[in-house]
């Protein structure tokens, strides 16, 4: 009995968060955005959250069979990468698109770079950015009226809002009855999924709110063609991605920063990244490629923003200048 | 009462503390064999005094400090010496000499007891530091460091505050909790003692607000003396920690290693301790016995003992009923930071607050994903510093780099690898940083 006991390093208890269980969560969290993508435009969104999700997920599987490595989609997170996928497509889009997005978001973005935790940026808009390339009219005029679920024509709220012009009532904005894609529509299902994953205590609040916070301030001083300080913030939040990438996106934990600081610096580059290409670029929305790039900044951020380690001095720039020689820092 | 700050990192664990907290403390009795060790913690070993066949009493010094940070050993009952060999020593993780003594059983006491006085106006500083150096005290938070050596800081450093040490932040464990219940006044006149000792004027009795009996037994103790304050805090690992507790309740940082408290003019002490200089000072017994939470599911009757230094530990789990099922790891100390041993055959130390036995299906060993760099271990650590990196240099051989990021600072509190959804060893993998570095640094001091 005795020669039996197990000897580990301590600690010898753990927290109850695994991975899987926190991918579970986001998932959850997702469930209110994908239930109000199906009631505002049907069947078709059905059709391309459950096409992009189940690519996603055989994808993961299929590779990591060809390259045999242990197989890992119970850990949830190419569920996590599908779904999210799908919620940043219009709702009438051929189902090849998101078929072949997700593919090459779990393939070339994830696995090829190591698999979960050494991508380097997020999967489910390198898929989106992706398809955007390669079927640009698909993925940005795919668009559904919503509940009459016809095809739309004209432009979205956020093309509209760009130009200046009134972009719908903030009630249809907040409940999601407008144009738009699957998972941005409904500002309500994802601040439902959003305090959700807040609650659980699985993502930071500080990157949705300096992403927001900046979004809404650059909107607010720059958003009115032609005036300063006369934008409309709070349309300027609702429309588009933002929710959706301030709140699942952007926090993504592997491609983004690990202190609590870099990740408001996150927050405030992808705000500021996105203003700049809403209102200084063609493009009529610059959320994935405003995450995709503070992405790709936040290898830099996590080696430059570091905590005051307990007990050394408060000086920044001695600690700076201490740690780039490698030397004594009280 | 002193208001508490919010502190730097820490994560809120499981408290387990009604297991062994409700019964009162109950005396182990003397068991067939103590094995006392000549090192008891970090620092120099002690001397033996006394030579194998040799007949000693309960109290009487069988061993004496060498060299600065060293503690004396006494006998915990009388008997004969048996034999003075290497035994495995489960908190150093090695084999170091013991002295091995077999109780006669008649437990007398040794001649040159005697009470020092229990009038604090009429026993002067240096009497309290000789008792102190006298009677072996150490910590007994855990770390073990030789109570003597923090009494007398270096000329120059003043020290205004003294913090003593009744958070027991670790989960399961209730020995210092029960201390404080049922002999507040002795852990009070303790403090008083060694603040004189220290030359302190001001006193705080740090207690989590997970311990209500004890913080009133202890309030209702402190009243008479308006140097003594009473800190409560609210529950949260690792608080009880010397560092974290200075900074949560003074605001004060404690500098880097080689740093001590007492460079930010601050002493602090378990509550352990104040009671076993209360005890040498009332009664003139050495630091021969402490109590012991012999607690968690895998034992029949988890309860608080007061156990001779030296007992072993299959003695003591034989005393709280036995193993209730398979156990699966026995560990001494807390949950947290406690060591896991291979057999029950080890012998408790000084520094020994606790006796953990988790059931088989408890332990179950989990795979070690890949970190997905959620950041909760820089959230956790309360030294604020980056265990994501310094793990992931370590385990990949880049000790320089881990050094960079101050790995020798860490506490190893657990916290860290406890809070790790991939399940990552990250503590374990910063120890081995740490061993490194510290073998290169003296390889580096002998050169």
């Amino acid at each position: 009995m005795a020669d039996k006991l197990l000897i580990t390093s301590s600690p010898h208890i753990r927290a109850a968060k695994t991975v899987r269980s926190i991918m579970l969560d986001v998932v959850i969290a997702l469930v209110p955005a994908s239930v109000a993508a199906v009631v505002f435009f049907g069947v078709k969104a059905f059709g391309v959250l459950a096409a992009s999700t189940i690519s996603a997920v055989l994808a993961e599987y299929l590779y990591e069979k060809a390259v045999k490595r242990p197989v890992t989609v119970g850990d949830l997170s190419a569920v996590v990468t599908g779904l999210l996928l799908g919620l940043t497509l219009p709702p009438a889009v051929p189902l090849y698109v998101p078929v072949v997005g997700s593919a090459f978001a779990i393939v070339v973005a994830k696995q090829v770079f190591g698999g979960l935790g050494t991508n380097f940026v997020n999967p489910a808009l390198a898929g989106r950015a992706f398809v955007l390339a390669a079927w640009p009219l698909h993925v940005t005029s795919a668009w559904l009226n919503p509940l009459t679920m016809d095809a739309a024509t004209g432009a979205t709220p956020l093309h509209a809002f760009k130009g200046g012009q009134a972009a719908g009532s903030l009630v249809d904005l907040l409940i999601g009855n407008r144009l738009g894609s699957l998972g941005e529509t409904s500002a309500i299902a994802i601040l439902l999924g959003g305090a959700y994953l807040l609650m659980r205590g699985v993502i930071d609040y500080r990157i949705p709110v300096a992403y927001l916070g900046t979004l809404g301030l650059g909107v607010f001083i720059f958003g009115k063609p032609g005036a300063l300080f006369q934008g409309d913030p709070l349309r300027g939040i609702l429309l588009g991605g933002a929710m959706l990438g301030a709140f699942f996106m952007a926090t993504d934990y592997v491609t983004s920063p690990v202190t609590p600081k870099g990740r408001t610096y996150m927050g405030i580059g992808a705000g500021l990244i996105t203003l700049l290409i809403r209102y200084w670029g063609d493009y009529p929305e610059g959320v994935t490629y405003a995450i995709l790039l503070m992405n790709l900044a936040t290898p830099l951020i996590d080696k430059f923003v570091v905590p005051r380690y307990y007990g050394y001095a408060h000086d920044v720039a001695a600690r700076r200048k201490a740690n780039r020689a490698g030397g004594e820092l009280s | 009462m002193v208001k508490a700050k919010r502190g730097s990192g820490g994560v809120s664990v499981p408290d387990n503390k009604e297991l062994s907290g409700r019964m009162p403390t109950e005396d182990a009795g003397i068991p067939a064999e103590l094995t006392l060790f000549l090192s008891q913690h970090t620092g120099a070993p002690s001397k033996p005094l006394v030579n194998v066949g040799d007949d000693v009493k309960r109290g009487q010094k069988i061993a004496e400090a060498q060299g600065a940070v060293s503690a004396c050993l006494h006998a915990p009952t009388s008997g004969k010496v048996k034999a003075i060999e290497p035994r495995y020593q489960p908190v150093l993780g090695r084999e170091v000499d013991a002295i091995v003594l077999t109780p006669d059983g008649e437990n007398t006491l040794y001649e040159g007891i005697a009470p020092v006085g229990d009038d604090l106006e009429a026993i002067s500083q240096e009497k309290i530091r000789e008792v102190v150096r006298e009677a072996g005290l150490v910590g007994l938070g855990g770390a073990a460091f030789p109570t003597a050596v923090k009494l007398t800081p270096p000329p120059g450093k003043t020290i205004d505050t003294y913090l003593l040490n009744g958070v027991e932040c670790e989960p399961y464990l209730t020995a210092d909790q029960k201390l404080m219940e049922e002999s507040a006044a002795g852990v009070v006149f303790g403090f008083r003692a060694l603040m004189k000792g220290a030359g302190v004027k001001k006193g705080i009795i740090c207690i989590e607000d997970n311990k209500p009996d004890a913080i009133k037994a202890m309030e209702e103790a402190a009243k008479p003396y308006p140097e003594l304050e009473i800190a409560v805090l609210s529950h949260r690992y690792p608080r009880g920690g010397e560092k974290q507790l200075i900074e949560v309740v003074l605001g004060r940082e404690v500098p880097p290693p080689p740093g001590l408290p007492l460079d930010v003019g601050v002493i602090v002490s378990n509550v352990g301790t104040a009671y076993a200089l209360a005890m040498a000072l009332k009664t003139g017994l050495p630091l021969v016995e402490r109590i012991v939470s012999v607690t968690g599911e895998g034992v029949a009757r988890p309860v608080n003992l007061r156990a001779l230094i030296g007992t072993p530990v299959s003695y003591l789990i034989e005393k709280a009923g036995g193993f209730s099922s398979t156990p699966g790891k026995v560990v001494l100390g807390g949950p947290m930071m406690g060591v896991s041993v291979r057999d029950t055959d080890v012998s408790i130390v000084k520094g020994t607050s606790g006796v953990l036995v988790l059931p088989a299906e408890a332990v179950k060993t989990e795979p070690v994903l890949p970190c997905i760099r959620c950041g909760r271990c820089v959230e956790a650590c309360p030294m604020r510093l980056l265990p994501v990196w310094m793990a992931a240099y370590a385990e990949n051989g880049y000790m320089d780099d881990a050094e960079k990021m101050r790995v020798m600072d860490c506490c190893e509190c657990g916290a860290c690898s406890y809070v790790c959804p991939s399940r990552r060893p990250l503590t374990q993998s910063i120890r081995l940083a740490k061993a490194h570095i510290a073998a290169k640094r003296r390889a580096a001091a002998k050169k």
